[in-house]
């Protein structure tokens, strides 16, 4: 397009927010996007007001944005994604209340709530941020909380890169927040295949926030990947051999692996789309030799390992809560170990079924098909190994086991619809329908969001010293399997029926009942959004008497229920000596588990640091620069990145040193208070009696 | 057989969902589904469809029967359960656990590599194929008759019995077309052509689309597919061929980002949604679109309205 590019502004003025557009015509579907905007404008005032008035501003930058302990870094990670939750969450709401109203015919313009355009924008953000803003974030935050104390690591290896993939994270996703006020997204969904999205079809800034927003972030994720790598190789406790790991530890080595090698893949397809649209290259351009098919088969490199990237962790979660809620040992170890990284490698051999209607020969298409039937296998063990777990065992359905078993009930059904999908002749007919909505969101949902959640009410009590509430809890478990239900069960038969995805419109009047339910389900994940937030709430509002100093709340297995609630930043006085798979059973079984160390000495502690903030900001300036082509900015954060990492390499660090008689202190007031503290029993679980003192002699497994 | 097959599975509840309901779905307007199959390709689908689903009943139905079971016989506090708190291996399990999932794929993995080659679109469904040829615009699809002289824009008429193949490729960028009662899709990319191959055995009206996102016409990018008598077949192409001619300045003007309500209203007829019908003279239309995009210097022939965004843009998002 001929927009006029200012030297100094870019392609930035006054025209370029949606209130622009509402004062042009006024329309459901700008009153829409407005009031996103305005969403987001009082919100961000709201927090800034809040923060100021409480003065949490100093706090806020010591305690947290400028720490490099993993744990409070997977904190942030997961108040990211969950405030990314909300948004997302409430475009799929617009978008199931724009197709219960879009009913219309050939000839007569499309009509419903929101025009065909910013539908597309809809579809676009809402798939982008589900994936990369919070499931991602998700799993990258509650492997930051537990796996250094999983491992009995004090932190990650390397703490401050940690604080920069955090950083670089939030900039993507600042990124594409800031295209509700600022511009438009793209149109292209999550994927972005060219021609669509090449500067040709879409000319402007939306396809632009998106490539820079994952570039930014995907970078972030790339780092996350080696950092946790490195860690699992390097920093596990004495006696903490590879086959002594909880299973979580060993989901994660996974994410890691599949983080370093599929990333890549996603940001070189990302930088070769920018070569295309910022430079007139060619890679995937209609004509000059360009060829669309290599976007497809680059993204899915990536994106299909990145499916288990999401879904793995939520495994491992699954794995520690049906053994603890059990009160049982886990069943099969080894067969979930192997399973776990099976599905790891596998992951990388099956990307093509993404475009099986692509025009490759049958032979193609069989060998990718067989390739995706066998990761079923090992999920399917998985799957009956926790079931093995929970046989003749003591089964407490809390929060987290509510979760378990709506997984359970659904995920098979995602995997059923999985394996359809597979055969090439099928997906033939149920490619890029409403049927595969239904099944990446039957996969996703009851597999990484229900796991990621149950993860969070689990490890919540390490984190903050306080329970969350379960009846809340479980109410909002319901609702995420009712509303789950409702909404994506009719989309399997609309896509049956023949309705593409991303339909801004259709003329079937079948699909309307349809279309009324899954309205109904999205108004209960909203429900659901709700009680989450309540939950948090009316938690911390009870948190005296749902406190568990003494951290062991669940009677858990493994090294990190050792501590206390909340964690001390140093995780444990002395690093661990590890004697046994599942450690803390081990002490448990032995007797005295709270017996405390003999000598203490000093903890040295990554010293907190603005680096990463400093990063963050000049990332998310050059993203909004190329963005808007306000190419001086762009030059200049380039400039601040190189400075800062340079200065970063050039000055000396010095840790932070605990004194051994401040961690002494610490570490004997808990021991005294876990021995005066009465234990609780298993069936006082969700009592106030539970103060995370549980009755060892109940222990077993 | 097909009844048995399709009463295993009507325990998932999606299942249930789709017996009870899509045969009611298909009494509207044009057929939409390919459970409601008009020929042996979309037949073959659906049959393979069920047949899958009832295998993986096998791993399926022990999970969604058991963990009911499981989680109400040992709940705690549960009277006379077992509890084997330091249980967590067993041999035997292991080759049950990791054995059936197994034998499970191997089945469904032949079936499905003798479904993939049997349904593969490339392969003729039988000898003299009637020649079809589709041209991907936004939001709409030209279609060309080459040997009969005959063009239309979102109406194709196949004679039941003959076997069609259909080639494809776009004018824009990536489509894919799904005429679901009668074939799977085949995406559609400029500069290349894709096939399918597929038959009607049966008279009726079927919905053809675009199922790949490609602009704020996408919703209305469908088109009717009408399989009718061969005799009513040819007096429809002769029908046709006495409409008026597909020249380059007409193909000019359909390749604007319209629907077709609008591109009528563009060439002067109606603004509603009935197919446009053309005689067509240039037998090559088709391999000329194609070759625009391998022109050497880019843009390609003039003529044909080169191979950029079209210079007038309609009814978009602009």
């Amino acid at each position: 397009m001929s927009q006029p590019t200012s030297p100094i502004f870019g392609r930035l003025d006054w025209t370029v927010t949606p209130y622009t557009d509402l004062l042009h015509h006024v329309t459901s579907s700008t009153i829409v996007g407005a009031g996103a905007a305005t969403v987001l404008v009082l919100g961000t005032l709201g927090a800034v007001a809040l923060v100021t008035r409480m003065g949490w501003w100093g706090p806020l930058f010591r305690d947290w944005l400028t720490s490099a302990d993993a744990k409070k870094i997977g904190i942030m990670y997961i108040v990211l994604a969950l405030v990314m939750m909300a948004r997302g969450i409430v475009e799929g709401f617009v978008m199931r209340a724009h197709q219960a109203t879009a009913l219309g015919t050939l000839s007569a313009p499309e009509s419903g709530l929101v025009a065909p355009d910013h539908f597309a924008q809809l579809f676009s953000t809402h798939g982008t941020i589900m994936i990369f803003f919070v499931a991602m974030p998700l799993l990258i935050g509650l492997i930051n909380f537990v796996l250094p104390q999983q491992l009995g690591a004090r932190d990650m290896a390397f703490p401050v890169l940690n604080q920069v993939s955090l950083g670089l994270t939030a900039a993507g996703a600042a990124l594409v927040m800031v295209s509700l006020l600022i511009g438009k997204f793209g149109t292209g969904g999550w994927t972005v295949y060219p021609p669509y999205t090449g500067i040709a079809y879409s000319p402007g800034e939306g396809v632009d926030y998106w490539l820079w927003a994952i570039t930014i972030s995907g970078i972030g994720s790339t780092l996350t990947g080696m950092n946790f790598a490195v860690t699992i190789f390097k920093k596990r406790a004495p006696g903490m051999h590879f086959m002594r790991m909880p299973l979580f530890c060993w989901t994660s080595l996974c994410v890691a692996i599949m983080l370093i090698y599929a990333m890549p893949a996603l940001t070189v397809s990302s930088a070769m789309l920018m070569l295309d649209r910022y430079a007139g290259f060619h890679f995937f351009t209609n004509g000059a030799g360009g060829n669309m098919m290599n976007y497809a088969n680059i993204f899915w490199m990536f994106g299909h390992p990145e499916v288990y990237i999401l879904i793995l962790p939520a495994f491992g979660v699954f794995s520690e809560i049906s053994s603890t809620f059990s009160g049982k040992k886990l069943y099969g170890y080894t067969s979930l170990v192997i399973a776990s990284m099976s599905i790891a490698v596998i992951s990388f051999t099956v990307w093509l079924h993404h475009f099986f209607t692509m025009g490759q020969s049958a032979n193609v298409n069989i060998a990718f098909g067989i390739a995706t039937m066998i990761i079923g296998v090992p999920t399917g063990v998985k799957i009956y190994d926790w079931m093995a777990t929970m046989w003749r065992g003591q089964v407490r359905i809390t929060t987290p086991m509510v979760y378990l078993i709506g997984f359970f009930m659904l995920f098979v059904i995602g995997g059923l619809s999985g394996i359809i999908l597979a055969n090439p002749s099928i997906d033939y007919q149920v490619h890029n329908s409403t049927f595969l909505v239904a099944h990446f969101h039957n996969v996703i949902i009851p597999g990484v969001l229900y796991g990621m959640l149950a993860g969070i009410h689990y490890w919540f009590p390490k984190a903050f010293g306080f329970r969350l509430c379960e009846t809340w809890g479980r109410r909002t478990a319901f609702l995420f399997v009712g509303g789950f239900l409702l909404t994506f069960m009719p989309l399997y038969v609309l896509g049956l029926m023949g309705m593409p995805r991303r339909s801004p419109t259709f003329q079937n009047p079948d699909f309307l009942p349809w279309m009324y339910v899954a309205g109904v389900g999205a108004v209960l994940m909203l429900c659901a959004l709700g009680s989450l937030g309540w939950t948090f709430w009316s938690s911390w509002r009870r948190r005296a008497d749902l406190a568990v100093p003494g951290g062991d709340p669940w009677n858990g297995g493994t090294l990190e229920w050792s501590s206390p609630a909340p964690v001390p930043a140093w995780n444990y006085p002395r690093i661990p000596d590890v004697k046994a798979r599942d450690d803390w059973s081990a002490a448990k079984r032995g007797g005295d588990p709270w017996k405390g160390p003999d000598d203490y000495a000093d903890i040295e502690m990554p010293a907190n640091t603005r680096f990463g903030l400093v990063l963050a900001a000049a990332a998310f300036a050059l993203g909004f620069a190329m963005v808007w082509h306000v190419w001086w900015m762009g030059v200049a954060a380039l400039l601040a990145i190189v400075a800062a990492v340079m200065w970063r390499g050039m000055i000396v660090l010095e840790p932070e040193i605990v004194p051994a008689a401040e961690v002494e202190r610490a570490d004997r007031q808990f021991r005294e208070w876990v021995a005066a503290a009465p234990p609780a029993s298993r069936a006082d679980e969700e009592t106030p009696r539970n103060r995370g003192v549980p009755d060892i002699t109940e222990f077993a497994g | 057989m097909q009844a048995v097959l399709r009463s295993v599975p009507v325990c998932a509840g999606i299942v249930l969902l789709l017996c009870a309901l899509l045969p009611q779905a298909a009494m509207a307007a044009p057929t939409q589904s390919f459970l409601q199959p008009m020929g042996p390709v979309a037949e073959e689908q659906a049959t393979h469809l069920w047949r899958v689903i009832a295998i993986a009943m096998v791993v399926i139905l022990p999970v969604l029967i058991g963990v009911p079971l499981l989680v109400w016989r040992y709940r705690i506090g549960a009277k006379g359960a077992k509890y084997t708190p330091e249980w967590d291996y067993s041999a035997k399990l292991e080759w049950l656990l990791w054995g059936v999932p197994v034998a499970v794929v191997i089945v469904l993995a032949s079936w499905l590599w003798y479904s993939t080659n049997r349904l593969d679109p490339y392969e003729p469904l039988g000898p003299a194929p009637l020649r079809i040829q589709a041209i991907g615009l936004d939001w709409k699809w030209v279609f060309l008759y080459p040997d009969e002289g005959v063009a239309t824009v979102n109406a194709l008429a196949i004679p039941v019995g003959r076997p069609v193949e259909l080639t494809l490729t776009t004018d824009t960028v990536m489509q894919s077309m799904l005429i679901a009662p009668l074939t799977g899709q085949i995406y559609a990319m400029p500069g290349m052509t894709t096939k399918l191959n597929f038959a009607a055995t049966r008279t009726g009206v079927a919905e053809g689309e675009n199922t790949q996102f490609n602009g704020a016409g996408f919703g209305r990018q469908k088109f009717a597919v009408t399989a009718m008598e061969p005799a009513r077949h040819a007096a429809w192409l002769a029908d046709a061929r006495r409409a008026p001619m597909l020249d380059a300045a007409t193909y000019r003007i359909l390749r604007h980002r319209s629907v077709l309500a609008e591109a009528r209203e563009e060439l002067g007829l109606s603004r509603e949604a009935t197919p446009l019908y053309f005689a067509l003279p240039m037998p090559d239309l088709f391999e000329r679109v194609v070759a625009k995009y391998h022109a050497t210097g880019g843009g390609g022939s003039g003529a044909l309205g080169g191979t950029g965004l079209p210079s007038r843009p309609q009814g978009g998002d602009e």
